[in-house]
């Protein structure tokens, strides 16, 4: 099967709990982490995270319980195939 | 990680803050077949082709533009100029297929149907006799469908017994809509030159060479170019060139995966991406601004053209180096009730009519979205599109004519179009007449391809 992969971004102010909280919505999803960044910009949490998606055809589950947590939480959270990624910045 | 952060966030900021987005994904669709000596047999092909063909059109956009994180804004149709199926279809039975083709509009959730068109440029037709006869009537009574004709081109000349009968047309499609300021005219676009796989309306229509059916993909970033020239205050007009064409390969490289996409999905080929700078009226979505941001005090001024034909070209460069099929209009779109920028320009005296008609000779379209005094005769609109064909002709490109003559309104006074088209401010034309000259009719000769200085 063609792997596919998807970027999450999390975006907001830095407090107790981002990464635990949404990497437990991507452990109930089964959907394993490839790759993960973070840093705090002048008190902005900013998260990357690239997890597979293979076999997943229907994302907008997920995108529901992401964004669920995100007005929770005060954060953006996107979640966005890689490929656009890829398309953009990339020849 | 194979993108870096920072790749990411930009294009997560293009998107959220500075309204990048896919203007509009448009399913080309070929009504050929559908044409039929029993008109109600007609009506009903269409009818059925329109709605088998982009059944799944509104869905897979809506789920590609989930999975990508990229908006796309409008779903629209493109079919064969309808001129060209009417056969010996009477006036009533063409507004009828308006009607069917509103309807069928409504029924997919597609926001507009663009083809209620004729192609003209050298000579009338029966079905075009009919169509242009129907087209005040037509654009009154439906909502979602589009028009437009084409009158001229480089290789024929300019045909002013069609410019003659256009003026009318106008008038009387703004009168039957005076209590939506004319609006019926925001839906008829008259062209010379036009491209046969346009997929921005009002002038979108799925041309002879065109095949069964394409989707056609049209992408806009007026707030991503400003923003991305924010950031260089002193760089030199060369740098400013390079900024715009590294801008417009970005955005065109999302539009293309996205159209591919969305193509694949419907089983469908993938035809053009159209890269052209479309302002709206969201805050820093302006095509004025940018030229503003390149060091203009208020779009208008002099400079305008010179600022104009650099972000034309930049964009065209930028997207002709991202997309293996570039296509449509690509360029910029200079549409004043739906650029803010343009609006202020008028408001504050700095951009006039004359100066809108001098920068489509560097844009890539023509006079888009102006309001007119509604006691502005015929002849007049005529002799504007006539100006507009000529540029078109002699520059050999793509020039159009979309002014909405509202009825009862006097120069200086702002109208409202609503939604995507915005609001501008009502402009005077020049009260000399030029009837004498429309009266004339005939054909104006093809120009010289040589000698052209």
């Amino acid at each position: 099967m063609e792997r596919r992969r998807a970027v999450v971004s999390v975006i907001g102010k830095d407090k107790v709990g981002i990464i635990s909280k949404v990497t437990t919505i991507l452990a109930d999803n089964n959907m394993n982490i490839l790759d993960i960044s973070q840093t705090i910009l002048q008190d902005f949490f900013t998260m990357m995270m690239i997890i597979d998606v293979t076999g997943n055809e229907n994302l907008s589950q997920l995108r529901d319980q992401l964004d669920l947590v995100g007005e929770e939480m005060d954060l953006k959270i996107n979640i966005q195939l890689e490929e656009i990624f890829q398309a953009m910045h990339r020849i | 990680m194979t993108i870096a952060m920072d790749e990411i966030l930009q294009t997560i900021r293009m998107v959220q803050m500075e309204n990048l987005d896919i203007r509009t994904v448009t399913m080309g669709i070929s009504l050929r077949d559908c044409a039929d000596s029993d008109f109600h047999k007609m009506q009903q092909n269409v009818f059925h082709k329109i709605t088998t063909y982009a059944k799944d059109l509104t869905k897979v956009a809506v789920e590609t533009e989930k999975e990508f994180g990229v908006p796309i804004i409008n779903k629209r149709i493109s079919i064969t100029p309808i001129a060209e199926i009417l056969g010996n279809a009477t006036v009533e039975q063409t507004v009828e297929l308006a009607k069917t083709l509103d309807l069928a509009a409504k029924q997919l959730g597609v926001d507009f149907i663009g083809g209620f068109s004729a192609l003209v440029h050298k000579g009338f037709s029966k079905g075009d006799e009919t169509l242009l006869k129907s087209l005040p009537e037509a654009l009154s009574v439906t909502e979602r469908v589009c028009s437009s004709v084409s009158v001229a081109t480089t290789r024929t000349g300019i045909n002013m017994d069609a410019v003659k009968q256009l003026g009318y047309v106008i008038k009387e499609a703004a009168e039957r809509t005076k209590d939506q300021n004319g609006i019926a005219c925001a839906k008829l676009v008259v062209f010379c030159n036009p491209v046969e796989d346009n997929p921005f309306m009002a002038g979108a229509f799925h041309g002879a060479g065109e095949g069964e059916a394409v989707i056609n993909v049209g992408v806009s970033g007026p707030g991503v170019v400003l923003n991305a020239l924010k950031k260089h205050p002193q760089a030199d007009l060369g740098e400013v060139s390079d900024i715009i064409k590294k801008t417009a390969f970005k955005i065109t490289r999302a539009g293309e995966l996205i159209g591919r996409v969305v193509a694949e999905r419907l089983g469908i080929p993938f035809g053009i991406m159209d890269l052209s700078l479309a302002p709206t009226n969201a805050i820093n979505d302006s095509v004025a601004e940018i030229l503003e941001e390149i060091g203009l005090e208020r779009v208008g001024t002099h400079g305008t053209i010179a600022a104009l034909a650099l972000m034309n070209d930049a964009v065209k460069k930028g997207g002709a180096m991202a997309s293996s099929y570039v296509g449509g209009l690509s360029g910029a779109f200079i549409p004043v009730s739906e650029d803010n920028g343009m609006i202020r320009g008028i408001i504050d005296g700095a951009l006039s009519l004359s100066k809108l008609e001098a920068m489509t000779c560097v844009c890539s379209v023509g006079l888009d979205m102006i309001a007119i005094t509604g006691d502005v005769t015929p002849a007049t609109l005529s002799a504007m599109i006539a100006d507009e064909a000529a540029i078109g002709m002699i520059n050999k490109k793509t020039t159009a004519v979309r002014v909405i003559p509202v009825p009862g309104k006097q120069e200086g006074e702002m109208v409202e179009f609503g939604g995507l088209l915005g609001r501008a401010p009502v402009m005077g034309v020049n009260p000399f007449s030029s009837q004498n000259m429309i009266n004339r009719g005939g054909r104006i000769p093809a120009p010289l391809q040589a000698l052209i200085n």
